[in-house]
């Protein structure tokens, strides 16, 4: 066993690459949800992300048309909801659970033509300063743009609540959107917008995965990681860097007794296997105790349809 | 939850799809029936590859994909007896009960479960496939090729198919490199990409030079070739999809078998059977040899290939001592059959201990 300072370089950087589908997809739901909307159909638009972003990479061959194809997929599939759930005003679970039906079955659908064909080579950044610097160089070179993107976007997103002024907006609509409604402000409008921008990042997400991670298509290959990053918004209680943390520990434990297993450490597997859920929900449980923080930002009109009398 | 939602739905709307579809013709029709979806690229992919075979020798056939190994299995091969088919494959270790207590009930239609050994009735054969012997042969490549004398195993569930697997692979590695190492990580998935390149990745960060595989997507491979070291392909030829990392692949081939039931129901040939085909029959098969391969292995590989086709080599001979130096078959003899069916310990040299 060879446990050097590059070796744990290594690690790290495997754990932050199987975390990035899981910052994206949350750090959008959780938009969606600041907003006041529960959209339980994250799984459903990451698949249809991860088929949309492969069919259109084998198709067109370009990796950028794939990569914006998918986020206006995840957006396409999202207006379906934000339409039902917004204008029609039906009840958000269940419309979101409809969604992440209606999402694998379509994909597997499409996906028919594009089982069995090999992806394309996604390029990566830095590259070649990856052995510059030890235990750094595999973690910070050598990634794919989206790589960078997500890592980024927990910071982004809450910079964006706290300080900008739609941001705040957002907040307002989520916690009461009466109010927001009586300063003037359109609650449908923010919400669809949010809503929008949560199917965005959730196809981002399964590109990622169909793309980037494990290039090729088969059915249901999120494999309830869309379930996972709805469940680190809520334990993170609607705190985008918690979030990152979250997806950090379960992507790392995931990885960790894998590595434990081939070490041949003496611990039945599959409590290992259940590792990642049981210590991510305690750890996000421990470090969100605080009860004034947690009523702070959480959306008070989480779920709850808001109709517009006049 | 979700996802059994979800299969209920799709296998009823399929159901519904097939029983207007079938009950007009009178030829013989095929009914196959699939655990996962046939897009999984894997196991049920490769018996719909079968199942096009038997499409192709001149039969109607219909299958039903996603039936959970449940009271659902039983309502759906009850609909498809109902529906004028003749004879119904079950693909999966799970339905072995459902199958036979439906055959029970329609004596006049055949049922052929695959992986199972009950047959309570006339009218139930079983069948499998000695995917070990292509082990054997993986288990040679690898401990050739390793320069780290390190080979990493991804491996799915703790069953004896797998237990046999690895077992058979490392004794064959063992044979031509004494000092190699097998280290398995289970993923506890049949196929989960992003898992099982997690997994791989441990491996090979842990320095496996080549990568064995019981888990069914290319992810595994993909993540060799990225890492630059070797791998295997499982069900189905997976060269394409890592082209320098994978050295073979061992294909699970259903289509000769399937063709030939079909076509002895048609004849009234038909009678029950218990099938273990292996490489000799052609349900295992050999992917092309990537040429990276020294030449002289490339030979050894392809007489070792006719030999175990022939019988004159069986992947389990003695002696064979397990973890504990127990004796587990004397020198001289092979494994039988009931031994390999139930095979639940793992042989000297594997590392760790079988989950329970």
């Amino acid at each position: 066993m060879i446990i050097d300072i590059n070796f744990i370089g290594l690690i790290i950087a495997s754990i932050m690459a199987s975390a990035v589908p899981l910052i994206l997809a949350s750090c959008g739901e959780l938009i969606t949800e600041r907003s006041g909307v529960l959209n339980l159909g994250v799984e459903g638009m990451m698949i249809i992300g991860a088929i949309s972003g492969f069919a259109l990479m084998t198709v067109t061959g370009s990796l950028i048309i794939a990569i914006f194809g998918a986020m206006l997929a995840g957006v396409l599939i999202s207006t379906i909801f934000a339409f039902l759930t917004q204008t029609l005003i039906t009840n958000h679970v269940a419309t979101g659970l409809a969604l992440t039906i209606f999402g694998i079955g379509i994909s597997a659908m499409i996906g028919k033509n594009f089982v069995g064909i090999p992806g394309k080579e996604f390029p990566v950044l830095f590259e070649g300063l990856k052995d510059t610097i030890p235990l750094l160089g595999p973690i910070l070179f050598g990634h794919s743009i989206v790589f960078y993107f997500a890592f980024a976007l927990p910071f982004i997103t809450s910079y964006f609540l706290k300080k900008t002024k739609i941001g705040l907006i957002v907040r307002a609509v989520g916690d009461s959107p009466e109010s927001a409604s009586n300063q003037g402000i359109n609650v449908r409008l923010v919400r669809y917008a949010c809503i929008l921008y949560g199917g965005a990042m959730s196809g981002l997400a399964g590109a990622y995965l169909s793309m980037i991670y494990t290039p090729q298509w088969i059915e249901n290959m999120t494999g309830g990681r869309g379930w996972i990053a709805l469940a680190l918004v809520v334990f993170s209680t609607w705190n985008p860097i918690k979030i990152l943390i979250g997806a950090m520990i379960f992507g790392g434990l995931t990885i960790i007794q894998f590595h434990m297993q081939a070490i041949g450490v003496r611990i039945p597997v599959q409590f290992l296997t259940a590792l990642p859920y049981i210590v991510t929900i305690i750890v996000l449980v421990v470090i969100s105790r605080d009860s004034r923080k947690i009523r702070l930002s959480t959306p008070s009109s989480l779920g709850k349809s808001f109709h517009k009398d006049n | 939850m979700h996802k059994f939602l979800i299969r209920s739905f799709v296998s009823s709307l399929v159901l519904l799809f097939t029983l207007t579809v079938a009950a007009v013709a009178k030829d013989v029709k095929a009914a196959f029936v699939y655990i996962g979806p046939t897009g999984d690229h894997g196991w049920t992919y490769q018996h719909d590859v079968g199942r096009k075979a038997v499409e192709a020798a001149g039969f109607k056939t219909t299958y039903v994909e996603g039936v959970p190994e449940s009271a659902d299995a039983e309502r759906v091969l009850r609909q498809l007896a109902n529906s004028g088919h003749d004879v119904i494959f079950t693909t999966s270790f799970g339905y072995m009960n459902p199958t036979n207590k439906v055959a029970k009930e329609f004596p006049n239609v055949k049922f052929e479960h695959a992986t199972g050994y009950k047959r309570e009735h006339p009218n139930v054969s079983t069948y499998a496939a000695r995917f070990y012997e292509g082990r054997t042969i993986l288990g040679t490549i690898a401990g050739t090729m390793t320069k780290s004398n390190i080979i990493g195993y991804v491996a799915s569930f703790p069953i004896p198919e797998v237990i046999r697997g690895i077992n058979s692979f490392t004794l064959a590695a063992q044979k031509v490199n004494p000092n190699i190492k097998t280290k398995i990580v289970w993923a506890f998935t049949w196929y989960d990409p992003g898992k099982e390149a997690e997994a791989a990745k441990a491996l090979i960060d842990q320095g496996a030079d080549v990568i064995a595989q019981h888990t069914d997507s290319t992810a595994i491979v993909q993540m060799a070739e990225k890492a630059g070291v070797y791998a295997f392909g499982q069900a189905s030829d997976m060269d394409k999809f890592a082209p320098k990392a994978v050295l073979t692949s061992v294909e699970n081939n259903w289509g000769p078998y399937y063709v030939d039931r079909v076509k002895a129901v048609a004849n009234g040939t038909w009678s029950q059977k218990d099938t273990w085909h292996g490489i000799g029959d052609g349900m295992v098969v050999i992917s092309d040899l990537d040429s990276q391969m020294p030449a002289d292995l490339r030979s050894k590989v392809k007489k070792l290939q006719a030999d175990l086709a022939s019988g004159k080599v069986h992947s389990f001979t003695g002696p064979i001592y397990d973890q504990k130096g127990n004796l587990m078959v004397a020198e001289g003899k092979t494994a039988d059959d009931g031994m390999l069916a139930g095979m639940m310990t793992y042989v000297k040299g594997v590392e760790g201990d079988i989950p329970k």
